[in-house]
């Protein structure tokens, strides 16, 4: 099991419990716009253990984004066992911490206060504490030279830089990422997931991350649940045995493989395939014709 | 460290250009706006000086001088200066605790919104200055009844602004507070609250102007000593350069007190670009 070679992904009938975040049977349904039903996720299985990079791998619009909100807290699950630790999952809380698309930073602070807004909220730790704790998290995501400027007098990648320093402060269990580089151009973006890998390998994060770019999914991940078109389901699991750190990966035959290899999930059933091209469209790669 | 290099070197060369555009501009509406005034000024001093119209219609920007000299020379200024300050700083004060913790209450609780914003609104439009009346009859002709017209008139900038500030709170922010596990107290407190400081400002901005004439037509209605009284008497007995002297006197308070809020909007705004 051990080789360095990439091993042909398996398809899990059944997931065992890792003990950490456990999906099981895990159904999300809410109120569409005309009163009836919409499924989001249907019936998904998955789990993550500790210290894992996951990713969530979909077409826009598939329920990854319902899903993650749903680990969140702030969707209630319709049915099945949504759990972290062995504690179903109810409310929002400090021990998942999200980051969103958007920075979402107090215009108002300056970068070292927002980065002590989790701890505050949180209310677990004194102010010198916090500032403490948020000076060494500038340091980690490599703005401590930043900590007076103010969001405005950031470019966005350093923005969204703040907003993960701000979600790793509270020391969080499970660290939620909802395509949190989407909104940051193509060369700040690769910048990033490179900093991403080496902060939560340093900082040994836990980690759950939404996105529909494949690239960007084998990249980043240990594992990628490839999602199906509404309702999502969940196509395949893909484990990816890249060396770490990644660095220098994206060139190699070895990383080609597995977005080919992912690309081809996504096209496997007819309803994911109209995804695929919406991802290819907008990406520039994987093959439309698979 | 495996740390990227974004903008950090082109940010602050940004921001120097940013610095020099704006510092342009101002020279140059300063030069506008220095200009207009004088141009006025010697089609005022030109036709005083062609004796087109007699002193007692228009008098000339030397006679205003010497009756604000003339004013500034008798103690009598002082005492209208003290009855208009009180009545100004006592109306504004009012109004903007009592606009601003209002404004809050509405903004942050809908339904209190419901239920206060169909009287608000129609006291919104009320031409509050027509108040003035039912003021005297009510609290009289002293303190008592100018107080609550330069507080009802000034009030309503203040009131409206805040609870509007409270209510374009970003529902982002908002998303991101409760992730953390902030209560709705945490959240007025860190979100709702700092955000619409800018918005509060610029009521109390608004309102200066507002309660400027509050005390002036509440002075119209009958007063001993302010600014507004002395205006008036002047303008009984045709002493037209004092009341030219009167209305400059009113304006450069008007202007004195709109830069210290702008000035304070400034700091508390540093964060808006």
């Amino acid at each position: 099991m051990v080789s360095e070679e990439p091993v042909p992904s398996v398809r899990l009938p059944r997931v065992p419990a890792s003990g950490y975040l456990d999906v099981r049977n895990t159904s999300i349904a809410y109120a569409g716009r005309d009163g009836d039903v919409v499924l989001a996720i249907d019936r998904v299985d998955l789990s993550v253990t500790q210290g894992e990079f996951v990713c969530l791998l979909g077409p826009s619009g598939c329920g990854k984004t319902t899903f993650l909100n749903a680990v969140a807290g702030f969707l209630a699950i319709s049915s099945g066992q949504l759990t972290l630790k062995g504690k179903p999952i109810e409310r929002p809380g400090p021990d998942r911490a999200m980051v969103f698309q958007q920075p979402g930073l107090l215009p108002w602070r300056d970068v070292l206060h927002n980065v002590t807004y989790g701890l505050e909220m949180s209310g677990r730790m004194r102010r010198r504490e916090a500032k403490e704790r948020a000076g060494e998290l500038l340091e980690l995501v490599g703005l401590a030279d930043f900590a007076r400027s103010f969001p405005h007098q950031l470019s966005g990648g350093m923005q969204q830089r703040v907003n993960l320093a701000r979600a790793l402060a509270v020391e969080p269990e499970i660290l939620l990422l909802d395509e949190p580089f989407a909104s940051v151009d193509a060369q700040t973006r690769e910048g990033l997931q490179v900093e991403l890998i080496s902060i939560c390998n340093r900082a040994k994060v836990t980690a759950l991350f939404v996105t529909h770019d494949i690239g960007e999914a084998v990249f980043l991940a240990d594992r990628i649940h490839v999602f199906s078109r509404r309702p999502g389901r969940i196509l395949r699991e893909v484990r990816v045995r890249l060396p770490k750190p990644r660095d220098r990966v994206r060139l190699s035959p070895d990383f080609f493989r597995y977005v080919q290899e992912v690309t081809e999930v996504l096209g496997s059933t007819p309803a994911a395939a109209a995804g695929v091209v919406e991802i290819s469209k907008e990406k520039g790669h994987g093959n439309r014709r698979s | 460290m495996a740390t990227v290099a974004l903008d950090d070197a082109g940010m602050p060369k940004k921001q120097h250009h940013i610095f020099r555009m704006e510092f342009g501009q101002k020279a140059e509406r300063m030069v506008w706006g220095t200009a207009f005034l004088v141009a006025l000024f010697a089609a005022w001093q030109s036709v005083t000086a062609l004796h087109l119209e007699p002193p007692i219609i228009l008098p000339s920007p030397a006679d205003v001088i010497s009756a604000l000299q003339a004013l500034f020379s008798s103690s009598d200024i002082w005492l209208d200066f003290a009855a208009s300050g009180q009545e100004l700083l006592f109306g504004f004060a009012l109004a903007a605790a009592v606009g601003i913790a209002a404004g809050l209450a509405i903004g942050w609780y809908t339904r209190l919104g419901y239920f206060f914003d169909p009287f608000i609104s129609f006291l919104y439009a009320v031409p509050r200055v027509a108040l003035g009346p039912l003021l005297v009859v009510w609290l009289g002709i002293g303190l008592g009844s100018k107080v609550a017209l330069v507080f009802l008139i000034s009030v309503f900038p203040v009131l409206v602004n805040t609870s509007s500030g409270i209510r374009s709170v970003d529902p982002h922010l908002v998303r991101v507070a409760r992730c953390f596990g902030a209560d709705d107290l945490k959240i007025f407190r860190t979100i709702a609250l700092p955000g619409s400081v800018p918005f509060i400002l610029g009521g109390l901005r608004l309102a200066v102007g507002q309660a400027l004439i509050g005390v002036f037509v509440a002075e119209l209605l009958g007063a001993q000593h302010g600014l507004g009284a002395m205006i008036e008497n002047a303008g009984q007995q045709f002493q037209t350069d004092i009341v030219f002297a009167g209305l400059l006197i009113f304006a450069a308070a008007g202007m004195l007190l709109t830069t210290i809020v702008r000035w304070l909007e400034r700091r508390f705004d540093a964060w808006r670009v």
